[in-house]
Order: C-alpha cells, then sequence, then structure tokens
C-alpha cells in the first residue's frame, strides 16, 4: 500500500502551490482558485489521515466534508465581492484596486 | 460501523442562547422578505428585540442563576457550555446589540436601510458565540468561517461605494487565506493526534510530551499554522496588513462591530485551542506550552507596530485600527501567559477581563465617528473632532472617557483590563512582554490624548448628527466603560469561574 508520507508529501506540495499562486498571482479570481488549492490539500490530508490512523471513526472524513461546504460558501461569496468590483472598474486586477493605501 | 448518539444525549437544551439565535436569525431572515422597503426599520427593531432576549439569557446564565441544559459538554464534546462560554456570549450580544444602534440611523441616511445588514451581523454573533463554545477543533473552523463570511459582506454593503467594495474584497482575499492556514494547521494537529476533540487532543499531546506517542513535529507545524490563521483574525503582527485598509473603507457602523467582534471570536478560539486543547504541549514535561515563547514575541511586535504607526495617522478609523491592533498585542501577552500552567486560568480570565472592556470603550469610539461622519462618508479625519466640546460638550465627554479607556488611564475599563493583563504576564514571568506593553501604553497615549486636545483646546465648525439610538448605544457604552472602571469587582465576579484547562 502506498505510505501515508506520499500523501502528505502530495498534500504539502499543492498547499504550496497555492501559497506561491496567492502571492504572486494578480487576477483577483486566480488568487481564489488557487484558495482553493491549498483547501483542496488539506482534505487530502484530512482524508490520508483518517484512512490511516482513525479508520473506524469517521471524525476525519466529516471534516473534509464541512471544508467542501464551507470552501463553496467562501467562493460564492469571493465571486460575487469580484463581480461587484468589476462592474465599476472594469477590471479584476487586484494591484489596480489600489484606492486605499496599504 | 458508527455509533450514533440519540437526540436525548445531544443535551440541546445546553446550547439555548447560541441555537436559538441562528434559528431566530433564519426566521427574521423570511420575515425580512415581508417588510416592506421603505420600513425596514421593522428588521432593525425585531433583531434588537432578540438580542435584547438572548442578552438577558445569557446574562442569567452567567450569574448562575439558571443553567440551560445539565453538564458543560453537548453534541458529544462538540460544544462546551462552560462559564466562559457565557461570558463571551455576554460580549458578543452586548456587542451587536450596540452594533445595531450605532447602525440603525447611519443606513438610514446613506440610503443603504436594507434588512440583509442585521441578518448577516446576527449570523457573525452566532459565529463569536460558537467560537467561545467550541469543544472541537471542527466547530472552531467552521465558527470562524461563520463569523467571518457575514463580515465580508458587510464591509462591502455600502456598494458601489468603491472604498467599501475595496475593503470587502481585501478583507476576503487575505481571510480565506488565513483559514487555509487555519485548517491546514488543523489538519496536522488531527493527524498527530488522531482526533480534532479538544480534551482528546489535550490527552495525545500529554502522550507525546511524555515520550508514550510520535508526533512532535506534526503537532508542532499544526499548532504554527493554527496560530498563523488566528493571528489573521485578530490582526497580529505580521499579520495584520488588511486590518487598516478594512476599517477605512468599510462602512463605519460595520467596523465599529467589526473591530470588537472579530476580536472577540479570535481570542476565544485562540484560547481554546491554545489554552485548553494545547495547553500541555511542551518540549519537556512540566515546562510552560512550547507555544508561549512564540506567543508573547508576536504580542511585543504588535504593540510596537500598532502604536508606532499609529501616531503618524491623519484618518480616525485608520488611527483606531492600529490602535486595535495594539490592543490585539495585548490581549497576546495575556494568551501567552495562560501558557504557563499555573496561572493559566488567571490569564484566561483577563482575557475575557480585556474583550468586555474593549468592546464597549471601542463600540463607543466608532460611535462617535458616526456622529461626525457625513453621508458621503467623509469627515473622518482627526479634524472632524476639532472643536467638539464647544458644540456638543457631552459627546467630546464621552469620546474622550474612550480615548482614556483605550489609553488605559485609571477609572476607566481600559485600565482594568490592563491590569489584569499586565499581571497575569508578570505571574507567569513574561517580564519584558509586560515591560513594552506599559511602554507602549504611554507612547499611545499620545496620540489618544491628540484627540482629547483638538476636541477640547481647538476651535472649528463641527456638524454633528447624534439621533436617539446611536446617542443611546453612546450612553450605554460610556457609562459602560466608566462603570466597569469604577467597580473592577463587577468584572472580576464575572470571570471568576472560568477555568479552561483540562484538570487530571
Amino acid at each position: 500500500m502506498v505510505p501515508l508520507w506520499m500523501y502528505l508529501v502530495v498534500a504539502a506540495g499543492l498547499f504550496c502551490i497555492g501559497l506561491f499562486g496567492v502571492l504572486t498571482r494578480r487576477n483577483a479570481i486566480a488568487i481564489l482558485m488557487s484558495i482553493e488549492l491549498m483547501l483542496n490539500a488539506v482534505n487530502i490530508n484530512l482524508v490520508a489521515f483518517w484512512r490511516y490512523q482513525t479508520p473506524d471513526k469517521i471524525g476525519g472524513q466529516v471534516f473534509a466534508a464541512f471544508v467542501f461546504v464551507v470552501a463553496a460558501a467562501e467562493a460564492v461569496v469571493g465571486l460575487a465581492l469580484i463581480l461587484a468590483i468589476y462592474r465599476r472598474r472594469r477590471t479584476v486586477i487586484a494591484e489596480d484596486v489600489d484606492m486605499l493605501k496599504w | 460501523m458508527f455509533e450514533v448518539p440519540g437526540l436525548g444525549d445531544l443535551n440541546v437544551a445546553a446550547t439555548l442562547p447560541v441555537t436559538s439565535l441562528v434559528l431566530g436569525t433564519c426566521i427574521l431572515l423570511i420575515v425580512d422578505l415581508f417588510v416592506p422597503t421603505d420600513r425596514k426599520h421593522i428588521t432593525a427593531w425585531l433583531a434588537a428585540l432578540g438580542i435584547g432576549v438572548l442578552l438577558v439569557l445569557a446574562l442569567l446564565a452567567l450569574g448562575e442563576i439558571t443553567e440551560f441544559g445539565d453538564g458543560e459538554e453537548a453534541f458529544s464534546g462538540m460544544f462546551v457550555a462552560d462559564a466562559f462560554t457565557d461570558m463571551i456570549n455576554v460580549i458578543a450580544l452586548i456587542t451587536a446589540l450596540l452594533g445595531v444602534m450605532v447602525a440603525y440611523n447611519y443606513l438610514e441616511r446613506t440610503g443603504i436601510q436594507r434588512g440583509e445588514y442585521y441578518v448577516l451581523l446576527l449570523f457573525a454573533t452566532a459565529g463569536v458565540m460558537f467560537m467561545g463554545a467550541a469543544g472541537d477543533l471542527v466547530v472552531v473552523f467552521v465558527a470562524l468561517e461563520l463569523l467571518s463570511i457575514p463580515l465580508y459582506i458587510l464591509s462591502g454593503f455600502r456598494r458601489p461605494q468603491e472604498a467599501s467594495e475595496e475593503s470587502a474584497l481585501k478583507y476576503f482575499l487575505l481571510g480565506a487565506f488565513a483559514s487555509g492556514f487555519l485548517v491546514y494547521g488543523i489538519a496536522l494537529i488531527y493527524g498527530a493526534t488522531g482526533t480534532t476533540n479538544l480534551h482528546d487532543i489535550w490527552q495525545a499531546a500529554g502522550d507525546i510530551v511524555a515520550g508514550h506517542k510520535s508526533g512532535r513535529f506534526l503537532l508542532l507545524g499544526g499548532a504554527g499554522l493554527a496560530l498563523v490563521g488566528l493571528g489573521f483574525k485578530v490582526a497580529a503582527v505580521p499579520f495584520h496588513m488588511w486590518t487598516p485598509d478594512v476599517y477605512q473603507g468599510a462602512p463605519t457602523p460595520v467596523v465599529a462591530y467589526m473591530s470588537v467582534a472579530a476580536k472577540a471570536g479570535g481570542f476565544a478560539a485562540m484560547a481554546r485551542v491554545l489554552a485548553s486543547g494545547l495547553s500541555n504541549f511542551a518540549l519537556d514535561p512540566g515546562e510552560a506550552a512550547v507555544w508561549q515563547d512564540t506567543v508573547w514575541l508576536l504580542a511585543i511586535l504588535t504593540m510596537l507596530l500598532g502604536n508606532v504607526v499609529a501616531i503618524v495617522q491623519t484618518d480616525l478609523k485608520r488611527l483606531l485600527a492600529y490602535s486595535s491592533i495594539a490592543h490585539a498585542g495585548y490581549i497576546l501577552i495575556a494568551v501567552a501567559a495562560a501558557g504557563t500552567a499555573a496561572v493559566a486560568d488567571e490569564a484566561v480570565q483577563s482575557v475575557a477581563i480585556y474583550l468586555m472592556a474593549y468592546a464597549l470603550t471601542n463600540v463607543g469610539a466608532f460611535a462617535v465617528i458616526v456622529a461626525v461622519e457625513r453621508d458621503d462618508a467623509t469627515n473622518t479625519g482627526l479634524d472632524s473632532m476639532r472643536g467638539l466640546a464647544n458644540a456638543r460638550p457631552w459627546l467630546a465627554a464621552a469620546m474622550a472617557l474612550f480615548m482614556f479607556s483605550l489609553t488605559g488611564i485609571p477609572l476607566t475599563a481600559g485600565f482594568v483590563g490592563k491590569w489584569f493583563v499586565f499581571k497575569a504576564a508578570l505571574a507567569a514571568d513574561l517580564i519584558p512582554a509586560a515591560v513594552v506593553g506599559v511602554v507602549t501604553s504611554l507612547v499611545s497615549a499620545f496620540y489618544y490624548l491628540r484627540i482629547v486636545w483638538l476636541m477640547y483646546f481647538e476651535e472649528s465648525e463641527v456638524e454633528v448628527s447624534t439621533p436617539w439610538p446611536l446617542a443611546w448605544a453612546i450612553g450605554v457604552a460610556s457609562v459602560g466603560t466608566l462603570l466597569l472602571g469604577m467597580l473592577p469587582y463587577i468584572l472580576t465576579d464575572m470571570v471568576r469561574e472560568i477555568t479552561l484547562a483540562f484538570g487530571g
């Protein structure tokens, strides 16, 4: 059987790709997609830990389902906000949305 | 294969304050559909009424006059109904009530009086309450999102005003990014301990420290990432970048509510996860918890940056944003002190005291900004305070009181909060953090008292509107700030029963 650490490495890699995306992409939708990648890395972790360590308790699987639902709710709100900004400014580039100074 | 607990075993009654809030809010969402657009104040009234009833229930539970359900555990340990839960309930509901009162006329005069505002505010309040009651990391995560998602929407509530939309987008992107860290950390904690229940995590962490169980580095990584995620929510340096922009751009009544609610929720979750679940996670048995050093270093950075950058701010909302970063630093000292087992109870009690004092003071200060703000969201600069004392002596007196309280001058609630935080820090031998705390409090006097100076010793034309709900909110906040400051035993009595560490 594939050992647990392989799953963890895949998940960590996916998380880092997401992290890199958030930090480097300029398009707000691409940033949102990168955040989804980070959450999916979490799901791989949760399900792998569940399967290898406590397969007789349902906790890890249920948690993964909660992460899906929350990710979906976040995407809805996020896309709505991006759409609202796009309608007014005709841009979804996060750097162009800079009326307030950092 | 899996056991399903019966409805009777769930102890639903223990969750009464928060479950009835969620149910009531869902009903309000439907009722709001039938309220005509020009009479949305009915929704506000219903929301305020519901919060009022629940506040009475929460106060009764806190005063141990009534107890809901039997025992402290509900939903098989997912939900904990102890003294800390009751205290966070009271703080969240007071903040929500003041939040509704502050928003009422502002929404009316800026033309965004929509029922969703109150519904979202109530959902966020439920998030704070669930966070205080979390007995399981799943609840921590879901409650954090229940708090955050409504706040993202509320920040953008003044659509199509550009600043509001922009602050919502920034808050959303950074908030979602932070919850990614939090949930990854939770997944690692789950991997190391095999459970998400905080009590079981505490037991497993004890085994790991004693060397009976592997997974020490996994748990360490998990705790670190969870700390990053929660640090974002409470605006601790270096995770504070979103705070000034969001506070400046979001509608002021939202900021009044959000600045307190997000902090109360974030610190409640931090107390539950660190001071409860991972309280015994040390590198060697018997030592202070492993996260203690990190947390007090974060606290020092947060206090320094918040207070120093606040000095050069010219916009009141931005200034109070940096001030709120600084206050996160003070509360972090108390969280760090909870890492020493002997003072854990005292430290968690001081977190609750500080949050209560901060709630009243900060909502009050933002309410004064709402009073001077023009309908087009301008006039929030420091200049707007100039000459306020001549035109509106009572309003100026209230603002001065809030500024004194934020500085931590005796006879105000802020002083009581700082007193107990520093006392806990000294008891836990965190001398550097306590010293930096006292010194930065002195620095903060400069920018807080400058506002008082502008109000009392400079002259200018002022335009202020204080309709009665706003005036009452400011009144309640200032009476509360003064009362808790002069009679600190009210606060110490409220938190006396709080103990988060698992015994034996």
